[in-house]
């Protein structure tokens, strides 16, 4: 009698912990990276590895953010890496090639970027392919794209075109300041609260949450369901578009591929923003604190002097761990 | 082979949680015959079956095979005699990608391939094509099942159960979903196998002309008990519909008394793009409550679906105070004030993971908006918490999930979420189906609240005590159309349940 309460009391205990960690977890693994990063590393806890650490993750975590919201309506964005890669090509374009300013550069670059939202809508909305497949496609697709665009070169100010055609564009340096802190810090803490407070105090972001919960239900309210998804993948993508922007801000060139290696980590940080608070729904705030646990644990580890080729390898514990959680709540 | 066999299930009972599902069935059935095993729904027939093939352990009671007692407590221990039942739902049972081939001789590569690790494939398509000539059907052995028609898919498992040595084959209401000529091939089908290959055959259906056609020998259910077992000769469908309703004792549900107006909400010809709705028509007048009844399968799901704009309408005319609507989809509907309360609760009608609130001023969210639709929450639980308290939804607050409630309280929310967006046609599709009789005086108040605001009522139900307890006029349907109208007061549970049946 007397081992079987001890047995049940054990597994709620048990059971408890387990909930307290997924809800908790995140929060914790932070503040023990936090403490052992500053005792082993008197150089990791000075105010200006911080800022670094958050100018760092900006990029990730308004990428993230997009694939946040694809999530909502239980979708998956796996084109928002090539459309930051395509971003950066178009306004470095505009500025090296055209010599446009920063307003209307920027405009039309998250304008035709949009480009890629209606192809991914189309896939999945109308030709009911799996999201996960469909945006694979994009994903390939538009770094294709802007690979071709670019000639499949790079762009920096001074150089030529690739057909040899000189160059006389600069990059505005108002632009830089959009990269560098506190401006992109700032930027991204705006556009976190704005999806938070989009996805949580209004109706489009209630109907995003409802689709992406119960489809069938949805539809069956009186919801218009594939106008919803629409909306999460042109939103994913226009917030992709906006951390492309950033990114050719902070670097100042458009690269081959540079949008590629924010794919992973920004998935990790959305996933890992599920679980955190006990929210368990993908969410604007979660993400950055998911941004912040990977840019914590990076920082900290290069600073360790881990080398470069071996961080992907904790990434991906990091991954699989966020995706653990996730999964094993829902089995419940 | 040609030796005559028998199988016997002697005091079979069974129990589900709170339901005695059987008590003390005897059934037998020879092979050569084609058996007819019929009741009213939820009077135990698919169990019957399911324990033949093997699908419960927990049962009590004896099965003897050629007068030897045999234990059947899994599918294995049911092949292994011979017996094959061939289940409603013929897609879960085959494998869709796979070939024609390979579907029918799956239990063999399952079961007879002991040792070997290789297919002979060339083996594998020549039985196939063997076992359907025996059966009559002419395939290609290569195509794949996914490409089948249902009836096709229905031949293929069929073929499947006589690749292995069979002695008796159930078809669990086989004519469901199959159209006229589809019907009568298979009946060509299961007469040649029991004539020529002296297989037993048990046939469940809802339709009452066919067991007259085909069957020799009859069992009648009735509510877990066998009350009669006979030769079908000795039997009318009149006299039949008797046995199987029986001297029936049902609460009754006092009906609130509401003036009837005028026609507000017409039908006319009404077709479903896919022939799930076949040229109906009909009309609802302010404040009448019209019950669409008919067997499980009869189309009353699909109709209530084509109204609300989830199956596409292919022609035909929906009028709203003599306005014609268009009905593209359930959003459309809703923006024209009609409301569906769907069948499938848990999957379709309420949302189980958010709170009660949220469910229930979802379809009228536009009304607790402000500006940049920033939502009022505050509004938004005071309208909940007046629905929850009107319904009488037992909850602790309006922030509970409503995967905590009980499923007489998520229908209320389900019918609730209507209220609030006020609604001018409301549609209920089975709304009592899984509540207890508390929760079902409740609904039907509320339904009866409805009329008195002079909504018009289309209640789908395939319980037909109920329909003729709250509706006003009563449409019957058979195969995807209405057969008969009745006023309810001129109505019978007999008479509902002939037209039902398919009688004419």
């Amino acid at each position: 009698m007397t081992s079987a309460t001890e047995s049940i009391q054990k597994q709620a205990w048990h059971a408890g912990l387990v909930a307290f960690f997924s809800k908790w977890g995140t929060i914790i693994t932070i503040f023990v990276l936090l403490i052992f990063f500053s005792a082993t590393m008197p150089s990791f806890r000075t105010p200006s590895n911080m800022v670094t650490i958050m100018r760092s993750i900006a990029i990730v975590t308004v990428i993230a953010t997009g694939i946040t919201v694809s999530l909502t309506v239980d979708g998956f964005d796996l084109s928002v890496g090539s459309v930051a890669t395509f971003a950066v090509a178009l306004i470095m374009s505009f500025f090296v090639w055209y010599g446009w300013g920063t307003i209307p550069a920027i405009l039309v670059t998250l304008l035709v970027t949009l480009i890629v939202a209606v192809v991914n809508s189309f896939l999945i909305v109308k030709l009911r392919i799996y999201d996960l497949l469909a945006t694979l496609a994009t994903m390939f697709i538009f770094e294709g794209v802007a690979m071709t665009y670019t000639g499949g070169g790079s762009i920096s100010q001074g150089m030529p075109r690739l057909d040899g055609t000189p160059t006389t564009g600069t990059i505005p340096p108002e632009f830089r300041l959009i990269g560098q802190s506190p401006y992109i810090i700032i930027i991204m803490l705006v556009i976190v609260a704005i999806i938070h407070i989009f996805l949580t105090y209004t109706k489009h972001g209630r109907y995003l949450y409802i689709v992406g919960g119960n489809r069938e239900a949805a539809r069956l309210s009186g919801i218009p369901v594939n106008r919803y998804r629409t909306l999460a993948y042109f939103l994913s993508t226009l917030l992709a578009a906006m951390g492309g922007i950033m990114l050719g801000a902070r670097i100042g060139s458009a690269q081959i591929n540079a949008g590629a290696g924010y794919l992973m980590p920004a998935v990790a940080a959305a996933f890992i923003g599920f679980s955190v608070a006990g929210v368990k729904k993908p969410n604007a705030v979660g993400t950055l604190i998911g941004a912040i646990l990977v840019g914590l644990l990076e920082n900290g580890l290069i600073m360790m002097s881990v080398p470069y080729y071996s961080l992907n390898i904790i990434k991906g514990l990091v991954l699989a761990i966020a995706l653990a959680i996730t999964y094993y709540r829902k089995h419940e | 082979m040609e030796s005559k066999h028998t199988l016997e299930m002697k005091g079979i009972s069974i129990e589900f949680p709170g339901v005695k599902a059987l008590d003390h069935v005897d059934f037998a059935v020879k092979s050569g015959e084609i058996h007819a095993l019929v009741g009213a729904n939820g009077a135990g027939k698919s169990t019957l079956m399911k324990i033949l093939g093997g699908a419960y352990e927990h049962y009590v009671g004896e099965i003897f095979f050629d007068g030897k007692q045999v234990d059947i407590r899994t599918p294995h221990d049911a092949k292994e005699l011979g017996i094959d039942v061939v289940y409603q739902e013929v897609d879960t049972a085959l494998i869709p990608y796979l070939t024609v081939a390979e579907n029918i001789m799956l239990d063999v590569m399952a079961n007879e391939m002991k040792g070997e690790h290789f297919i002979r494939w060339g083996h594998i398509h020549r039985r196939a094509r063997e076992v359907m000539k025996l059966v009559g059907i002419d395939l290609d052995t290569h195509k794949l099942v996914q490409d089948l028609s249902l009836a096709e898919k229905q031949m293929v498992l069929i073929a499947r159960a006589l690749a292995t040595n069979t002695n008796l084959l159930v078809l669990d209401e086989p004519t469901a979903p199959l159209s006229q000529t589809e019907t009568e091939e298979l009946f060509r089908l299961m007469r040649d196998l029991s004539k020529n290959q002296n297989v037993g055959i048990v046939f469940i259906s809802h339709r009452l002309p066919e067991i007259f056609e085909i069957c020799e020998t009859i069992t009648i259910l009735r509510d877990g008990q066998v009350v009669a077992e006979t030769t079908v000769d000795q039997l009318t469908q009149q006299k039949l519909v008797e046995l199987m309703l029986g001297q029936r004792f049902e609460e009754t549900y006092p009906k609130t008394h509401v003036t009837i107006g005028d026609v507000i909400f017409e039908v006319k010809n009404l077709n479903e793009e896919y022939g799930r709705v076949r040229d109906v028509s009909f009309t609802v007048r302010a404040g009448e409550i019209i019950g669409v009844t008919g067997l499980v399968g009869a189309g009353k799901t699909e109709l209530c679906k084509t109204l609300f704009g989830v199956y596409p309408v292919k022609s035909g005319e929906i009028l709203l105070h003599g306005e014609p609507m268009t009905i593209k989809s359930p959003h459309a509907a809703v923006k024209q004030h009609v409301a569906l309360v769907p069948e499938e609760r848990r999957k379709e009608g309420v949302l189980v993971d958010e709170p009660a609130f949220v469910n229930l001023t979802l379809p009228s969210l536009d009304r607790f908006t402000k500006r940049l639709a920033f939502v009022d929450t505050r509004a938004e639980r005071t309208e909940a918490r007046k629905v929850i308290q009107d319904l009488g939804i037992r909850t602790p607050s309006e922030n509970q999930k409503v995967a905590y409630l009980s499923g007489g309280n998520q229908q209320k929310v389900a019918v609730g979420k209507w209220l609030i967006a006020d609604a001018e046609i409301y549609i209920f599709d089975e709304p009592t189906k899984g509540v207890d009789v508390g929760a079902k005086h409740d609904i039907f108040e509320l339904i009866g609240e409805l009329a008195k605001r002079g909504k018009g009522i289309i209640y789908a139900s395939s319980e037909i005590p109920e329909i003729l307890d709250i509706s006003d006029r009563i449409y019957v349907m058979y195969d995807y159309t209405i057969v008969k109208e009745f006023k309810t007061s001129e109505a019978t549970e007999e008479a509902i349940l002939y037209y039902s049946a398919g009688g004419q």
